[in-house]
């Protein structure tokens, strides 16, 4: 068995990698939960309805696929540019806690407050992966490592302020930080929700990417050194500058997940306000084969998911974790999937 | 006299393609046997064929008058047809020996055999004249050695037919001559040797007969004494080939001027004390066996390095500071050594590889956004100019042949104007016909006044093209000599370090 790189990929095959990948991803995980003891298609029944089965829990899937947008864009800027970058969930929850922190005294009105906090989030999830970035430039550490490991640091440093300087002291206890000010918070998309104007901004950010990416000289030089880092040196495209502009712009993306997230969800910052949107940010990135367009559509996927499976929990038992399960695997199998994309397998 | 190995109307298509139409060819005992033909004429298949890896359509193959059956690189092995491929199949972290050794002793063995193994090795590299260190990691070796390797590890599978896929690609000229001259010594031990090549020089030299394919066809057959290599390049290509020439005319005034560079990379000195003039509408031939500072010289002139000590200057301006957008704005084109790794992007369309040098420039770009339109059209009038075959604008890039993917960085390099061209080994690994094209763009660019660094291994080239000719030898320039004092003793010598005293006066 050969395998034979494809001259052209034709576009069914791009389309229908990422649906084959998840089906696969399924399959195999009707495995775990039929050993839990229950019908594989009871519980993916269970789990459509639960995420899709009413107009509540469209919102509410939609509400989660927010931040997955942002950070699904996060990485997939980065991945085109061969920057490994891992950390999402850090960047995550710096942009959620510079947020709440300016947002919670902020004395301007709402709409210059928004804006501005948004962009203070951008800025500290930028600046976080600055730092892997410049070490990865001038030092050859391997960003992988460090921008995984900063997700740790980042999440003890979160818990270690809502305890202490930012605790909200209104929360009886509960460990979050002080709210941002109610002129700061979202306004609803649909009545009576949680759904918020935060998934137009990150459809318009998803937009806003696509265009950098395929008509900018920014764009047009990234893809160059992710190809091909040595002819784009020759050609005389800075290595160093094109990294740090990819770094900040997934950094931002990522920081902008968290600030929109506090300000449209959850108002104050917790350490459990993300059940990993930085770390399945990878996950739709991939699924979507990178395009900013496929990441709308992953996001959805991996948001039906999360909340699907918590439905599926409370009706038949499975514990939720099946979601991250599931979540994991597309990730293998879209490898997988990408590999018959790219090859051709001759005998 | 027996025939070893006979392969019968051997036809192979891929889908529309006929890669191999009715091929017959048979190889005598001890026979050193030429595949000859340009890239894609169907060469490396037809050898792939005969050793399994492709089964064919129609047609059958013979060793030692028994019939293979399709489709077994195993049974091909057993037969005693070894193969060595064009890219090494070796693990660079395992040593000599267990690279031989890899695949010939069965999974279900416990034990490895080192020390008979050893012994075998040890007395086949005897035997045929080809010493290696059996504990000596691969990816210590040398590329001239690790292809010894690679012959190694067909022969202790006891190859007695040993087909060689463009064995000198990667070689220097010194090595492949010496290369030659081992394989004639390993016909004397029974052995008998196909090997595929484009360069008609090498075929004229080591071969006892001559196989010519174009276009999947077995064109013709010929006793290497019978033959000449203009014949074979006709053949080859299937029309009268001829390279262009240069024709004296008036030389210019100084355009780059190197004055006792020295280029460091890492605290070792890779150029040293370097100095040198090429002239508008002059060609200035760089000659050496490669690794000897090309690489450095070349990036030197392509804004990558700059002059530790020393000076360079482009028309009169202070260039050696500048990175390589600096150098082409002060006039300078460039050619890359490597097409693949440097020139171009493969991944990325003909256009976007067409402006990517000049991608900030307003002529492709408008505040920050790249103008497609102009791009498109600018890749179309390369496509044209430059005869770039079988692509659009839109076209990946990696699906160009190699001639065509140098005429576009010619061509991206050309219609710029430039004051100076660096070409790096502009014809490496190309065929008769991409050749020609290249020696006439390069020749069209001396007559409209550039001035034209040349770097080439290959030595008819060089004299061919350049109006004067300087050789590289570890990191230093002997002085010029005209082409025209330029035989191929003196070049050798020149190359070998050896330059006479009173050119050492300046």
């Amino acid at each position: 068995m050969r395998l034979e790189r494809r001259a052209h990929v034709p576009l069914h095959l791009v389309i229908l990698a990422p649906l084959a990948a998840i089906f696969a991803a399924l399959l195999l995980a009707a495995g775990l939960i039929a050993a839990a003891g229950v019908n594989p298609l009871t519980a993916y029944g269970e789990m459509l309805t639960g995420a899709l089965g009413s107009r509540l829990s469209i919102t509410e899937m939609l509400t989660r696929a927010t931040p997955l947008i942002f950070t699904g864009l996060a990485a997939a800027v980065a991945f085109r540019a061969r920057l490994w970058n891992i950390g999402g969930e850090g960047q995550f929850f710096v942009g959620a806690l510079v947020t709440a922190w300016i947002g919670h005294s902020l004395g301007v009105p709402g709409w210059i407050g928004i804006p501005l906090l948004m962009l203070a989030g951008m800025a500290a999830g930028a600046a976080l992966l600055a730092g892997p970035a410049f070490l990865r430039l001038r030092f050859g550490v391997d960003e992988v490592v460090t921008t995984l490991l900063l997700n740790f640091i980042v999440i003890l440093f979160v818990g270690l302020m809502i305890e202490g300087p930012m605790r909200d002291p209104l929360a009886f206890g509960w460990p979050s930080s002080v709210p941002v000010d109610g002129d700061f918070r979202l306004p609803d998309l649909v009545p009576r929700t949680r759904l918020h104007i935060g998934l137009l901004f990150a459809i318009a950010a998803a937009g806003a990417v696509w265009l950098v990416l395929a008509r900018t000289v920014f764009g047009a030089e990234t893809r160059a050194a992710g190809l091909n880092a040595s002819a784009a040196a020759f050609a005389g495209i800075s290595l160093p500058k094109t990294i740090m502009g990819v770094a900040l712009l997934s950094g931002a993306l990522a920081g902008l997940a968290g600030s929109v997230e506090v300000m449209g969800v959850t108002a104050g910052v917790t350490t459990t306000m993300s059940p990993g949107f930085g770390y399945a940010g990878i996950v739709v990135a991939m699924l979507a084969a990178l395009h900013p367009a496929g990441v709308v559509a992953a996001a959805v996927f991996v948001a039906t998911v999360f909340v699907g499976a918590d439905a599926m929990s409370r009706a038949t038992g499975v514990p939720s974790f099946i979601a991250d399960v599931i979540v994991a695997l597309c990730l293998l199998t879209m490898i997988v999937a990408l590999l018959f994309t790219t090859y051709r397998v001759r005998r | 006299m027996t025939k070893v190995l006979e392969l019968h109307n051997i036809t192979k298509r891929f889908g529309a393609l006929t890669a191999n139409d009715d091929v017959t060819l048979t190889l005598d005992q001890g026979e050193i046997l030429a595949l000859l033909g340009e890239n894609g004429a169907g060469k490396t298949t037809l050898m792939n064929i005969l050793f399994g890896h492709y089964a064919a359509d129609e047609g059958h193959v013979k060793v030692f008058g028994q019939e293979l059956p399709p489709g077994l690189p195993r049974a091909a092995i057993a037969a005693g047809v070894g193969m060595v491929h064009q890219h090494f199949t070796l693990a660079g972290n395992l040593t000599v020996l267990e690279n031989v050794m890899l695949g010939s002793e069965p999974l279900t063995r416990l034990t490895s055999a080192r020390g008979a193994a050893r012994k075998k090795l040890m007395q086949i590299a005897d035997r045929f004249g080809l010493p290696v260190k059996p504990e000596a990691k691969v990816s210590a070796l040398s590329v001239g050695e690790r292809q010894r390797v690679e012959i190694l590890k067909a022969l202790y599978r006891d190859a007695r037919v040993l087909i060689l896929d463009e064995p000198t690609a990667v070689l220097a000229r010194p090595e492949a001559m010496r290369l030659f001259e081992t394989l004639r010594d390993m016909t004397k031990e029974g052995l008998s040797l196909i090997f595929i090549s484009h360069k008609l020089h090498e075929v004229m030299a080591a071969s006892d007969r001559v196989a010519v394919l174009r276009g999947g066809k077995m064109v013709a057959e010929r006793r290497t004494n019978d033959t000449n290599p203009g014949e074979l390049a006709e053949l080859m290509v299937g029309r009268k080939v001829e390279r262009p020439v240069r024709h004296d005319h008036q030389i210019g005034a100084p355009v780059l001027v190197a004055d006792k560079v020295r280029v460091a990379d890492g605290g070792e000195t890779r150029l040293d004390d370097v100095s040198f003039t090429v002239h508008a509408g002059e060609i200035l031939g760089i000659v050496g066996v490669s690794g000897n500072g090309q690489a450095a010289l070349g990036a030197l002139l392509s804004g990558l390095a700059h002059p530790a000590s020393g000076s360079l200057t482009l028309a009169d301006q202070d260039v050696g500071h500048l990175g390589p957008r600096g150098m082409i704005r002060a006039g300078a084109g460039r050619v890359p050594e490597d097409r693949h790794s440097e020139g171009v992007v493969g991944e990325l369309s003909l256009w976007e590889n067409a402006v990517l040098e000049r991608l900030r420039t307003p002529e492709f770009s408008r505040r920050g956004f790249v103008r497609q339109g102009a791009a498109r059209a600018y890749a179309n009038d390369l496509i044209k100019r430059f005869d770039i075959r079988g692509a659009a604008p839109d076209t990946r890039i990696r699906l160009l042949s190699g001639g065509n993917m140098q005429k576009l960085i010619l061509g991206r390099v050309l219609s710029n104007g430039p004051r100076f061209v660096l070409a790096n080994q502009p014809t490496r690994g190309l065929d008769e016909g991409a050749i020609a094209a290249v020696h006439a763009e390069l020749l069209a660019a001396r007559a409209e006044g550039a001035a034209i660094l040349l770097i080439s291994e290959e030595l008819e080239e060089a004299v061919a093209l350049s109006d004067r000719i300087q050789a590289i030898v570890k990191g230093r320039l002997s002085e010029p000599i005209s082409a025209d004092e330029a035989d191929p003793q003196r070049l050798g010598l020149m190359m070998a370090g050896v330059w006479t005293e009173d050119d050492h006066a300046a």
